[in-house]
């Protein structure tokens, strides 16, 4: 069993999370700001599954799963969407496709 | 013990922040799914051995797949003399060498832990299973149409529109 404290396996997932963030907020391209979703959602699943070894219960592996789930979901929808964009703009830049704008 | 959450967690962080900062896809999508089996060692670590096996076969392995798929059918991650580039050191010794590090973290670990069934302290997959189709078996359900809808959605999205044209209403 790991005796490093809860806060600083708390502390990677934030890390984590916080790089995905960051590439979400600073690249345009949309297939990497897929990958810093990705990233974001993996580290919440890291939050449940240390919460779940804290307290010695299913439940935390039981969301993780659900959380899989969910992301095969999301990845599949986006890399479609995707495709749909490159087809129409030829451009994978986000700032390209604002038709919606005005 | 501690220790091999050290590495681990140091090289998903490092293989997340060259993932995040790449120019070319396809070297940061080999290094996200570096990133992620590095999580999958913490997982192992955490006395979650299940979800560490999950997070490499489906994340790694199927997520990551379609990733590289898309990225490749685009056609983003090469130019045109990415080509020479390929055989460069410089685009495959860190990745190599991060994963030699997890490796040997990894074979370390396994050396010291204790066997999973014998520490009492760990949570089964038995469990994670019973308490996923007893106390969860209507959020199993809900997952289930999600995954529905997911693949209906993916499909449509992904037909190709057929272009019905006539020869007489052909714009030139």
């Amino acid at each position: 069993m790991l005796t490093i404290p809860v806060e600083i396996q708390i502390l990677f997932a934030g890390i984590l999370f916080f790089l995905g963030l960051i590439g979400l907020l600073v690249r345009r391209n949309m297939i990497f700001m897929l990958m810093s979703i990705e990233i974001m959602f993996n580290s919440a699943g890291l939050v449940f599954i240390i919460a779940g070894t804290h307290w010695q219960q299913p439940d935390g592996q039981v969301m993780f799963i659900f959380i899989l789930a969910v992301t095969a979901v999301e990845v599949a929808i986006a890399l479609a969407l995707i495709l749909q964009v490159y087809h129409h703009f030829k451009t994978l830049d986000a700032d390209a496709v604002n038709n919606l704008k005005d | 013990m501690d220790i091999f959450f050290y590495i681990a967690a140091v090289v998903a962080v490092i293989s997340t922040i060259m993932a995040i900062s790449g120019r070319n896809a396809i070297h940061s999508l080999l290094y996200l799914i570096l990133s992620l089996l590095a999580i999958s060692v913490v997982f192992y670590l955490l006395s979650a051995p299940f979800i560490a096996a999950l997070e490499v076969i489906i994340y790694a392995g199927a997520i990551m797949v379609l990733f590289i798929f898309v990225t490749m059918m685009l056609n983003i991650g090469l130019e045109r003399e990415a080509e020479k580039k390929w055989m460069k050191p410089k685009m495959w010794i860190i990745p190599s060498i991060l994963a030699s590090i997890l490796l040997i973290n990894l074979i370390l670990a396994l050396k010291h832990v204790q066997p999973i069934t014998i520490n009492k302290e760990a949570i089964q997959p038995k469990q994670v299973g019973i308490s996923l189709f007893s106390t969860y078996l209507l959020a199993v359900e809900i997952a289930a149409i999600l995954l529905m809808a997911g693949v209906i959605g993916a499909y449509h999205l992904g037909s190709q529109k057929k272009k019905v044209k006539h020869r007489f209403l052909e714009i030139k």
